[in-house]
């Protein structure tokens, strides 16, 4: 239990890691380069296709199959073509499709997600085993099979061009991820906490609310960070359910036209794949440390 | 370890009991009624649904003609961009009976299912269209089981891009141009490609090597292949061969449209097999090679008598059944396909028409100046199979193609796999 | 795995006198009435699966016993199938189309192929994503200096959506792309049977690597450094470090990654679709089941249907075989938290 405790309240500061980490230097020392080199490595393995992504975005579209490994024919025509709705590409409203959409799901599916992971991991009630049964059975289902039922209750109702009929979908995804990485989390919590609070006169919603919450905060903030990327990042259900009034970027990008038939506009699809991703590495840069700390504290730890 | 597996059959449980309250609860569907020649004389406001409307062509000739139909005004729903999920967007509206889908733009290998399945009003008696300024290829794209369901309202074909410089005269028959790819060596180029990658692409270029060769796929009924016979084989083998002895380069089994052109322009490849669009790119395109160096012609033939059969693109126009206002859809269709607006498309959006007379029309030509020569290459155009199991027969086409020209399967046996897979699909 | 038979004993107890007393094990008034209370919480969850998967699943399984509409030969006019009974399985599991066996071209006959080719992109993209991602993590775990620009960079290839990592690919993998140029081949990487094939594992790879890694490194700062003085004073020498103390101990975390890296790989659509189009090889080396589900969409909703059905299954045995037998520990922590409370 001593383990326990440890683990969910270092989970509860970002900082903690590093200040372990300090306390480890000496081991370091020793292979040194061996590790600047495995980093530089990871680093090259990583952004090595996405820098090719960025290189071919500022290049003429004229030179699309140009091989020279650094810019040439620098333009920022293709940012101007993404943004372009004269060849019927609507990227702009897609990215803000995408946001309310992403938002949406997040939201949803955090506010139900918190409270079954607390039931789940906290309370003893009938059905448990078949409520985490469901949930897993529902993140192990393939998106193909969703498609067409889906598409055909919606079409029924005239969802079809609305928001929720790309919400809800993603829910299916969403939401079981949700489930699971709260779950984790939560089950590593130190409950004495609130079983003192309670001992203190707390009911057990104020004890949720004034102790367990905050401790939970770093764990609900990663996962909705990893919600909204699996949102931001779906296409198979949104290529079927949207219209292009409601398409989100995946959608807007797979399906980007160029002026002519057949034409597949390279430089201005990787335009519009580096303003995608700007968001989600801004996101990263920022929230790093936050999505790694979150991740230890309650994630994945089995 | 108990508990833990007892996740699952909770969970089969649970999916068990859901299946049967939903099979005693929801089967509500499998109604087939011929709801043919309803709202016939109906006028009113309608819907055109098309794919993605690429160059802004088709909003203006809309406004242009709501101008005129203050009380038949068209609304414009725009689809993807993509064939298939054009064609899941109108299943899905037309197995919903939806009346809001009125005139609808479809790619024209799906026409044939889209009749089968009873959602075209047929184009004959008060909606009988006169088809003769059409070219004749492109009527029959429209044509299911002799009844015309669909007007054709774009075309697309195929034609033989070739470099002038190196090849003075175009070849006129495929054992011309096979004899061509010595001049390919001289100056260390690839010689020949098409659309070889699996994908639709192979199923245009097999069949118009089928085609040209005198072979056809299926009979004119649709549904019974035909693909088994030594014209086909001949068709076949013209790729296969030339595959194989490297007329056509290795890596041209992973060219769509873009990759050859791509290869084309840098000067890297004699002869290609493309679509028109490729004109005007290999003409202005920064890192074209060829801006001036290359010809067209239509597709090289089996003697130089006839040219090759070229496979038709485009899409066409059909009026839906549940539509409640059939009087003015089909106005509307008489206006997609009018002189006037055929020509609007070809100038706006490079769309080649489907009136045989705009070939020739003088200001067209000098804006497209391929119009001539695709003319050629549509006169002897041959419509990919018209089929109710396109995805099906498309599918069994691309697939041994692929096979026989990679060498993996002998063209005999292709054709033998490819008339069963044909056969099968329609089974 | 010691804490199996705690589990046991409390499993069963469990299921003895679950609904009299189930505030029993804890005696705590903060359980009273908890089994209401948490049915009323995760009931929004319930009801949101129910919708959004539950009838999908259900409308799927009754479609899957319909026949698709076939041909009126008089008439040449679709006419709907009625019962298909058990038809549209045996269709696909024994590939037979009417009475003889499907003929190549047709969707029937890769059933199997594309079962054989989903279960080996699943097995060498998680190998090698377990591996490199197990390095990966090492090698940040260890790193201090450049630790964020590490661990940002490796976030970006996971935060890259799917379908645009897929056209980024498609393009470097171009016969004339920058792939061919910097290794200087000639290499038909949408063609070939094993080059379309590591195309996609390669790109696969790229993308999901990063993930792992977060989830192994989550797995190792667990670890207290004690631990590893430890074994250093006991004179272990840094692989016996590796296989005596970090294995192990990570060995829970990279557990519930190999399942879920799993199931995610089995579904595998995006980068195939949209890469190689399921061609490469024969034309179906890179079938995956669910773009077999997709194309077949297009040519019988109800035949698709039955094999989404089946791909479902197929998954869920995985899921199964792996919780069962292999022991990763999806429903674990809870366990162990209430062992630590009793």
């Amino acid at each position: 239990m001593a383990s326990t405790t440890a683990v969910g309240s270092r989970g509860g500061r970002a900082s903690a890691p590093e200040r372990r980490v300090a306390r480890r230097r000496p081991q370091f020392r020793f292979s040194a380069a061996r590790s600047y080199l495995g980093i530089a490595i990871i680093v090259i393995f990583c952004l090595a296709p996405f820098y090719w992504m960025v290189v071919t975005a500022f290049r003429n579209v004229g030179y699309t199959f140009d091989t020279t490994p650094w810019p040439t024919h620098v333009t920022l025509d293709n940012f101007r073509t993404a943004f372009s709705t004269s060849l019927g590409n609507h990227f702009g409203r897609a990215l803000l499709n995408s946001a309310i959409i992403g938002v949406c799901t997040t939201l949803l599916a955090v506010a139900a997600g918190c409270f079954a992971a607390y039931a789940i991991a906290r309370l003893d009630f009938r059905g448990k085993y078949l409520v985490l049964g469901v949930v897993l059975g529902a993140s192990m289902f393939p998106g193909v099979a969703l498609l067409t039922p889906l598409f055909q209750l919606f079409t029924n109702i005239h969802w079809i061009g609305g928001y929720q009929a790309l919400i809800i979908p993603d829910i299916s995804f969403a939401l079981p991820l949700t489930v699971y990485t709260l779950t984790a989390f939560f089950a590593e919590m130190p409950w004495e906490l609130e079983e003192a609070a309670v001992v203190d006169g707390c009911t057990p919603g104020q004890a949720f609310r004034k102790v367990l919450l905050p401790l939970a905060a770093p764990g609900l903030f990663t996962t909705a960070i990893l919600a909204f990327i699996s949102s931001w990042n779906e296409y198979l259900l949104a290529s079927e359910l949207s219209n292009d009034k409601t398409q989100p970027v995946t959608v807007a990008v797979a399906q980007f036209t160029g002026s002519q038939p057949h034409q597949d506009p390279y430089t201005a699809v990787m335009a519009a794949g580096t303003i995608v991703t700007i968001p989600l590495v801004i996101m990263v840069l920022l929230l790093q440390r936050r999505i790694v700390a979150g991740l230890t504290a309650g994630g994945v730890k089995g | 370890m108990i508990r833990r597996t007892r996740v699952f059959p909770a969970a089969m449980a649970s999916l068990g009991a859901a299946v049967l309250v939903v099979a005693m609860g929801g089967c509500g569907s499998g109604n087939d009624s011929n709801s043919a020649d309803k709202n016939t004389n109906s006028r009113g406001p309608i819907t055109y649904v098309q794919g993605k409307d690429n160059n802004n062509v088709i909003r203006p000739l809309i406004a242009q003609w709501n101008a005129s139909h203050p009380n038949e005004q068209v609304t414009f729903k725009e689809q993807s961009d993509q064939a298939d999920q054009q064609h899941d967007d109108l299943v899905q509206h037309l197995q919903a009976k939806d009346s809001h889908y009125d005139v609808l733009n479809i790619d024209v290998v799906y026409v044939a299912e889209f009749a089968a399945k009873g959602w075209l009003q047929p184009l004959t008696g008060q909606f009988k269209l006169d088809t003769s300024p059409f070219l004749p290829a492109t009527v029959k794209t429209g044509t299911y089981n002799n009844t015309l369901y669909a007007a054709p309202q774009s075309s697309d074909g195929g034609l033989l891009y070739y470099r002038k410089d190196l090849v003075p005269n175009p070849p006129k028959t495929w054992d011309e141009m096979m004899s061509d790819c010595s001049i390919a060596k001289a100056h260390k180029m690839d010689c020949y490609a098409g659309q070889f990658a699996k994908y639709e692409g192979l199923t245009v270029n097999a069949a118009e090597a089928i085609n040209t060769a005198g072979g056809e796929i299926v009979k004119s009924d649709g549904r019974t292949p035909d693909v088994d016979t030594p014209a086909a084989a001949k068709g076949l083998s013209m790729l296969v061969d030339a595959y194989k002895n490297g007329n056509i380069p290795q890596q041209a089994i992973t060219y769509q449209e873009e990759q050859g052109r791509q290869s084309f322009e840098a000067g890297k490849l004699l002869f290609l097999r493309n679509w028109p669009y490729v004109y005007s790119l290999a003409t202005t395109d920064g890192s074209s090679v060829v801006k001036d160096k290359f010809g067209i012609a239509p597709l090289p033939g089996i003697d130089a008598s006839k040219p090759g059969a070229s496979s038709l693109g485009g899409h066409d126009a059909a009026i839906s059944q549940y539509s409640a206002h059939k009087a003015t859809a089909f106005d509307f269709i008489k206006f997609l396909t009018s002189e006037e607006t055929q020509k609007t498309f070809a100038t706006k959006a490079s769309l080649a028409p489907v009136i045989a007379s705009l070939y020739d029309d003088p200001t067209l030509v000098k804006q497209l100046p391929y119009l001539p020569t695709l003319k050629n290459s549509l006169a002897n155009a041959v419509p990919r199979p018209v089929t109710p199991f396109y995805p099906a027969v498309t599918q069994a086409i691309e697939t041994n193609a692929y096979a026989a020209i990679k060498g993996d399967k002998t063209v005999d046996q292709a054709l033998k796999d490819m008339q069963a897979a044909i056969q099968a699909a329609g089974s | 795995m010691s804490v199996t038979s705690g589990v046991s004993a409390n499993d069963k107890a469990e299921q003895q006198a679950q609904a009299p007393a189930p505030e029993r094990k804890r005696g705590s008034s903060l359980h009273r009435g908890e089994g209401r209370r948490g049915i009323f919480l995760v009931a929004p969850t319930i009801i949101l699966l129910a919708v959004v998967i539950g009838y999908p699943v259900v409308k799927a399984i009754v479609m899957s016993f319909q026949k698709d509409p076939g041909l009126d030969k008089a008439t040449g006019m679709f006419v709907s199938g009625g019962s298909a009974g058990f038809s549209n399985y045996t269709h696909w599991l024994l590939q037979r189309c009417g009475t003889a066996s499907c003929p190549p071209g047709t969707l029937g006959s890769e059933f199997w192929d594309s079962v054989t080719t989903t279960f080996f992109f699943t097995a060498a993209t998680v190998v090698i994503e377990v591996i490199l991602g197990m390095w990966m993590a090492l090698v940040m775990n260890r790193a201090f200096r450049g630790r964020g620009v590490l661990r940002a960079s490796v976030l970006v290839p996971w935060a890259i959506p799917t379908a645009i990592t897929a056209k980024l690919w498609y393009f470097i993998f171009a016969y004339d792309g920058i792939a061919n140029h910097i290794l200087h081949t000639h290499i038909l990487w949408t063609g070939g049977a094993w080059a379309s094939r590591f195309a996609i594992i390669i790109a696969d790879v790229w993308k999901t690597t990063p993930f792992i890694a977060l989830l192994i490194l989550a797995g190792l700062q667990v670890i207290p450094a004690e631990t590893y003085e430890a074994a250093r004073v006991d004179g272990a020498n840094s692989w016996q470090r590796f296989t005596k103390v970090t294995l192990p101990l990570v060995r829970p975390a990279l557990m519930v990654a190999i399942l879920f890296r799993t199931l995610d790989a089995l579904r595998i659509y995006d980068l195939p679709a949209i890469l190689t189009g399921g061609g490469g090889g024969t034309g179906h080396a890179t079938t995956t089941l669910s773009i077999l589900v997709v194309d077949q969409i297009r040519s019988g909703f109800n035949s698709a249907a039955a094999l989404s059905t089946l791909t479902f299954l197929l998954i869920f045995l995985v899921a199964f075989i792996f919780v069962k037998f292999l022991g990763a520990h999806v429903v674990q922590t809870q366990q162990r938290q209430q062992k630590g409370t009793i």
